[in-house]
């Protein structure tokens, strides 16, 4: 398709019309609400749904719910959760808990935050919370583990509790 | 070992008798083996739905297993035809047989096929008995696949989504029983997850011929349980792990390891014994996890021994050898592969002809092995091969502990008893007429002791691990385990079978195949194909053992052999 281009009419080329025109509209501005946030010293509230940065959480007696079934781990798409399983050792210190991970990793830089690790955690284990901004020094820094992803997870209100009935 | 093929008498044809499985005919023999005994049995309604390939539900049926018909799963109408009050049969106008239909089911695992026969494995009725039966079987199963190790290859998951129901009508609590019972060295058990299906206390009774399992308690509580003051410790244990249907029965190994559709799965060979047992490896992310038996019935019909299976933790091993040496001033130096092979090449073609000898491994490979027997000719060395003896049984380990010993035999590197040619060797040594030795992946101080070793002018050594002859040898060339390259095999009985790799080597090692072509021209033995499917073609064409053999042919499960070479045991 050939686009015509129109010759500029003797107003166009005037200007100041133009200009004028454009400060009309910024001092219009001028007078409106400003919507602007005056973020970081000002935080925005994070909507209920919102996919922040999934978390581990651990029930009300303080046992991590995680099973370490890998699920999560194989439905990430960008591939950015690690397990490390707990091998055939039990460990007398978790009591009745059966199978936990022995370490849990979270690449943040890989996340993409769809929440399909929530989704298909069959222990109500993980969970996108609202943490959006995530930062760090270093790469490593960003690779979360299983402490800091409890400590940030939080206890969880769990109506279940699994391993307490075992 | 003989690898004569006995002109046995052929057995008498089977006759065949023609059945209907859901409208379709099919003609199944009348009777087949018994899978333990051996004895002709009737062919029964489930095997002649596996030969028409139309797939009935099962937990305790097993195809190696006596049968045992009690977890009710393989539940199927049937009809026969119908007779009249002369005994003959009746006819509809249209010329087709009367079926009379069986008023109830029958479990198909244990009921004989006979002429006319119509079996009906899709019909309504049949579908909601599966319904019903897998809601009785999940009344006290503890639904806990997500810490599960069976999770993924469970019957009673497949079953469960493919004909079972997603609800359930039972309200009452479920009946706890034992969890983590520790039934021998190398298995767990979870009695609530347990179906009672008894294909493990069949196993080792019929096939191991260790009689440790059994059922014990009443009603709900029926439990699993080994005779009080026994352990559940045989060689051939984990096989019940493999055949459990659910996850009832663990292996210690690979317990809380990994999940299972994590692991890329190798068809591979045992490398334990000359029995050469078909596997399969499952491996995650270059780390080898578990080995389960391949069904072969030429070899290993579908089990193998614990000790095989669980002989792969030392492939990767930290101190594996991960680079080339070359021994300068005393002490071994890393060296590229480049540069270590010219050396290795030009100390091998300045050597005068029988000053070099060849100590092949009976663990390698056939086509590594027939690069090696070029070699030697090439050099005129003399070559051989190190016996490897243990305890055998009579069911699957065999007291050869080399899987590839006939293959050594029958390619010329080692005599019809291997060692027979390691004191003339031992000797050329001690005389100084032996100044070079070539060792592949064997511990050569236990035989020559280190004292013979150092008289050498040089030692050219692979291996995989570190040992006292690497230590000694002037170059040392890393080398692969058997899961980390690909060959043939040929096992006790001659059959040849090839294995593929499943993991990648570490560092710089390589297999075997590859360094030993770049020796062979080196020293001017010819241009040699550089893949393992070339070679092995090859081999097969000039040697008469293997003759008539391509790779592509072995396929799978490999073919036996025809022994007519010179070096025939």
């Amino acid at each position: 398709m050939i686009v015509k281009r129109k010759p500029l009419t003797f107003w166009e080329r005037l200007y100041l019309p133009a200009v004028i025109y454009g400060f009309k509209v910024t001092v219009r501005h001028f007078f409106k609400k400003k919507v602007t946030m005056q973020y970081p010293e000002e935080k925005w509230a994070v909507p209920a749904g919102y996919r922040g940065a999934p978390y581990l959480v651990k029930d009300q007696e303080d046992r991590v719910k995680c099973v370490s079934c890998q699920l999560c781990e194989f439905v990430c798409p960008p591939k950015a959760i690690k397990i490390t399983p707990p091998g055939p050792v039990p460990n007398a210190a978790l009591g009745n808990v059966e199978k936990g991970p022995k370490e849990f990793e979270i690449n943040m830089l890989r996340c993409i935050f769809c929440g399909f690790c929530q989704e298909v955690c069959p222990e109500e284990a993980i969970f996108l919370m609202k943490d959006y901004s995530l930062v760090g020094l270093a790469r490593k820094d960003m690779i979360y583990n299983k402490q800091k992803l409890l400590e940030l997870g939080g206890t969880h209100n769990d109506t279940i509790q699994k391993w307490k009935h075992k | 070992m003989t690898n004569a093929t006995p002109s046995a008498p052929q057995p008498e044809p089977v006759p065949t008798i023609t059945v209907k499985i859901n409208g379709q005919s099919v003609a199944v023999p009348k009777t087949q083996p018994h899978p333990v005994t051996g004895q002709m049995m009737p062919t029964t309604m489930i095997q002649a739905c596996e030969l028409a390939r139309v797939e009935v539900p099962h937990y305790c049926y097993h195809a190696k297993l006596p049968v045992a018909g009690n977890c009710r799963m393989c539940l199927v109408e049937y009809g026969t035809p119908a007779l009249g009050p002369d005994r003959k049969p009746l006819v509809n106008p249209d010329g087709t047989p009367v079926i009379a239909k069986a008023p109830n089911p029958a479990i198909s695992c244990a009921t004989p096929v006979s002429p006319g026969m119509e079996i009906y494995t899709e019909t309504a009725n049949v579908k909601s008995i599966r319904k019903a039966i897998l809601e009785f079987l999940l009344i006290n199963h503890p639904l806990d696949c997500p810490i599960c190790d069976q999770a993924g290859e469970c019957k009673l998951q497949e079953y469960s989504s493919e004909y079972g129901q997603a609800k359930s009508q039972f309200a009452e609590f479920k009946v706890h029983k034992p969890k983590q019972v520790d039934l021998g060295p190398r298995i767990l058990l979870d009695n609530e997850r347990c179906i009672l299906c008894t294909r493990c206390i069949r196993f080792t009774r019929d096939i191991v011929k260790d009689d440790v399992l059994g059922i014990v308690n009443r009603g709900g509580h029926n439990a699993i349980a080994t005779y009080p003051g026994t352990a559940f410790d045989n060689n051939y244990t984990l096989n019940t792990v493999d055949i459990c249907p659910v996850g009832a029965l663990t292996s210690k190994d690979f317990r809380f390891q990994m999940r299972v559709w994590f692991l890329k799965e190798t068809k591979s060979l045992c490398a334990s014994c000359a029995t050469g047992c078909n596997v399969v490896i499952g491996s995650r992310e270059g780390r080898i996890y578990r080995y389960v038996p391949r069904e072969n019935d030429a070899v290993n019909a579908g089990w193998m021994c614990d000790a095989g299976r669980l002989n792969y933790r030392w492939i990767g091993r930290e101190d594996r050898l991960k680079q080339c040496l070359i021994r300068q001033d005393g002490a071994p130096r890393p060296a590229s592969w480049k540069d270590a092979l010219a050396a290795i090449c030009a100390r091998l073609q300045s050597a005068t002809a029988g000053s070099v000898a060849i100590v092949a491994s009976a663990r390698q490979t056939n086509e590594e092995l027939f690069l090696l027997q070029k070699i030697a000719t090439q050099l005129k060395a003399v070559t051989d091969s190190i016996p490897r003896v243990g305890a055998g049984d009579s069911l699957l380990v065999n007291a050869d502990k080399n899987p590839n010993s006939n293959g050594a035999r029958w390619l010329g590197i080692a005599p019809a008893e291997l060692g027979a040619n390691l004191p003339r060797v031992a000797a050329g040594i001690a005389k100084g007429e032996i100044k070079t030795l070539l060792v592949l992946g064997e511990e050569m101080t236990r035989h020559f002791g280190a004292e013979t070793l150092r008289k050498l002018d040089a030692l050219i050594v692979s291996d995989i691990l570190p040992n006292a002859t690497v230590s000694l040898a002037h170059f040392v060339l890393p080398g692969c385990a058997p899961a980390e390259k690909r060959g043939t095999f040929t096992n006790a009985r001659g059959q040849v079978q090839k294995f593929m790799s499943a993991v990648t080597p570490p560092g710089e090692a390589r297999p075997e195949l590859e360094f030993l072509r770049e020796i062979l021209a080196g020293i001017g033995g010819g241009e040699v194909p550089g893949n393992v499917e070339a070679v092995f073609d090859w081999m097969a064409q000039v040697t008469p053992a293997y003759q008539g053999l391509t790779w592509a042919a072995l396929g799978d499960k490999g073919l036996a052999a025809a022994p007519t070479g010179a070096n025939q045991v």
